[in-house]
């Protein structure tokens, strides 16, 4: 197929294909490496004219510390290139994170799920990317590791603090994600996930809505709500959540709740639905969620 | 002249080598390398499933993945299937049940196929119809291919 005139593809010039993490980070130290995860953001955003990427392509689906999902006692461990497919297979992360695996069903294809991975959803930082909008109700971590010129370094970023814009986060040239890690939480957690599109599968979200919380003593804590494509990045409903916190689930606190979601998120129009709908569908996910909260 | 490297991989149960772009995907090299036209380019953003091929058994949308990236890996295309005395059970059923109209998805639905129906699993008509919402149909109208994959799990619902 002939790419549009104004398309210039990027053209890779150098590939490593990576088995440890140590080699990911050393290659990615030279400056000029572009990750390649399961390809499915990247081979469609390299040949976009707009966007630029590094001619070093760096592969790290081979790096098999990558791929494992430990679950710890106090903490869930997801190394950067486990799939939407992993995570549904998972045997534990059902009654753990349902709200993540609810994401990771709604996503795409069968073919899209078996590549694509969480690290690449993280990395994209689209403001739609569906697995974001759970993770940042797990109060993830992102784990950055690079090579520090003796040895690899890393930090951990708190996922709301991971995105600044539209495809743009605090993620450096030379750091690899290497793992996203969240808090065990515990038995039981109420967790919902609900995004809309036209048809159930192969849909970019128009409005994607994470909620999750405890009840104790009829009262709510730990609530967090979070949506995907209502600003430019995925974003935390935090004065929502603070209305709720430590709250009996009144109606009068319901209705209250669902206008300060209205107040705090700027959603725009485009051509997956206008401004109009996307506060429509926010406010009736909070509602079915606040509605089955008082249910459990 | 683009830079390449060399590659070398299980290619429908044969060793293969190939020197390839890296910026080519694997449907280019599938298609350009090897002669091998049966997984199509039709949407080139992973939305159709033509391309749909085998990566150590998982099924993946060839378009877009790195060429590269089938360094050492087991690559199965619907060329594979052809065993020298006649077409896998899943051809059969295709041709049976009438699933086949213009035939650009076919090869793109039969490796789907053959990656749901993986380790001898019963699929019900729910779980194909699920499993083959990455698939594009212009022609049929699913009901044939799901006739189909159903009757090859061996399964009539
Ligand atoms: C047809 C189609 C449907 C889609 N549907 C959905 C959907 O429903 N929901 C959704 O959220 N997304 C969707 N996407 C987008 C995409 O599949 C996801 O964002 C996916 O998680 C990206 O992962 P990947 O491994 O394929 O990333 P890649 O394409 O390999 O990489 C994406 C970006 O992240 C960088 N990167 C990847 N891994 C790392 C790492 N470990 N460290 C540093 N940088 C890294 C790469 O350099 C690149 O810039 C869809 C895409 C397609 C083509």
């Amino acid at each position: 197929m002939a790419l549009p005139q104004n398309q210039i593809p990027t053209a890779f010039e150098a590939f490593v294909n990576a088995t440890s993490i140590d080699e990911a980070c050393k290659a990615l130290a030279i400056g000029d490496g572009t990750v390649v995860a399961g390809g499915t953001d990247l081979w469609v955003q390299k040949d976009e004219a707009h966007k630029t990427f590094g001619p070093r392509l760096i592969n790290i689906s081979n790096i098999e510390e990558l791929a494992r999902i430990e679950i710890g006692r106090d903490r869930i461990r997801l190394g950067a290139r486990v799939t939407m497919s992993d995570i549904l297979d998972n045997g534990d992360l059902g009654d753990i994170a349902p709200a993540l695996c609810e994401a990771a069903n709604k996503f795409a294809s069968p073919q899209i799920r078996n590549a694509a991975t969480i690290g690449g959803n993280v990395a994209n930082a689209s403001p739609a990317a569906d697995a974001v909008v759970p993770l940042l109700c797990l109060d993830a971590k992102i784990e950055l590791s690079k090579w520090d010129g003796k040895k690899i370094s890393t930090r951990d970023v708190p996922a709301d603090a991971f995105f600044s814009a539209p495809g743009q986060s605090v993620l450096a040239v030379d750091e690899l994600i290497t793992a996203i890690s969240f808090e065990h939480p515990g038995t039981n957690p109420i967790a919902r996930f609900f995004k809309s599109g036209p048809r159930p599968a192969l849909e970019i979200a128009i409005v994607s809505l994470g909620f999750s919380a405890r009840l104790a003593g009829g009262k709510l804590t730990n609530v967090r709500i979070a949506l995907g494509a209502v600003g430019p990045t995925p974003v935390r409903a935090r004065k929502t959540e603070k209305l709720l916190e430590g709250q009996r689930l009144t109606d009068d606190l319901k209705a209250a709740a669902l206008d300060t979601l209205a107040d705090e998120i700027s959603p725009i129009d485009d051509v997956r639905g206008s401004a109009w709908y996307r506060q429509h569908l926010a406010r009736t996910y909070l509602q079915e969620a606040l509605h089955d909260a008082a249910q459990s | 002249m683009p830079h390449k490297v060399d590659i070398a991989f299980t290619l429908n149960g044969r060793p293969v080598a190939a020197a390839v772009p890296v910026s080519a995907s694997a449907l280019q090299v599938m298609n350009r390398d090897f002669d091998l036209t049966s997984a199509k380019l039709a949407c080139g953003e992973g939305e159709c499933g033509a391309c749909t091929i085998l990566l150590d058994g998982v099924s993946r949308n060839s378009c877009l993945t790195p060429g590269v990236d089938l360094d050492g890996r087991d690559v199965e295309t619907v060329e594979g299937l052809w065993t020298g005395n006649g077409m896998d059970l899943l051809q059969d059923a295709f041709v049976e049940a009438g699933a086949v109209q213009c035939g650009f998805c076919t090869p793109g639905m039969v490796m789907q196929a053959k990656f749901l129906l993986a380790p001898g699993k019963k699929l019900t008509r729910d779980h194909v119809l699920r499993g083959l919402e990455g698939n594009v149909c212009r022609c049929t109208g699913y009901h044939k291919i799901v006739d189909a994959i159903v009757a090859a799990s061996g399964e009539t619902s």
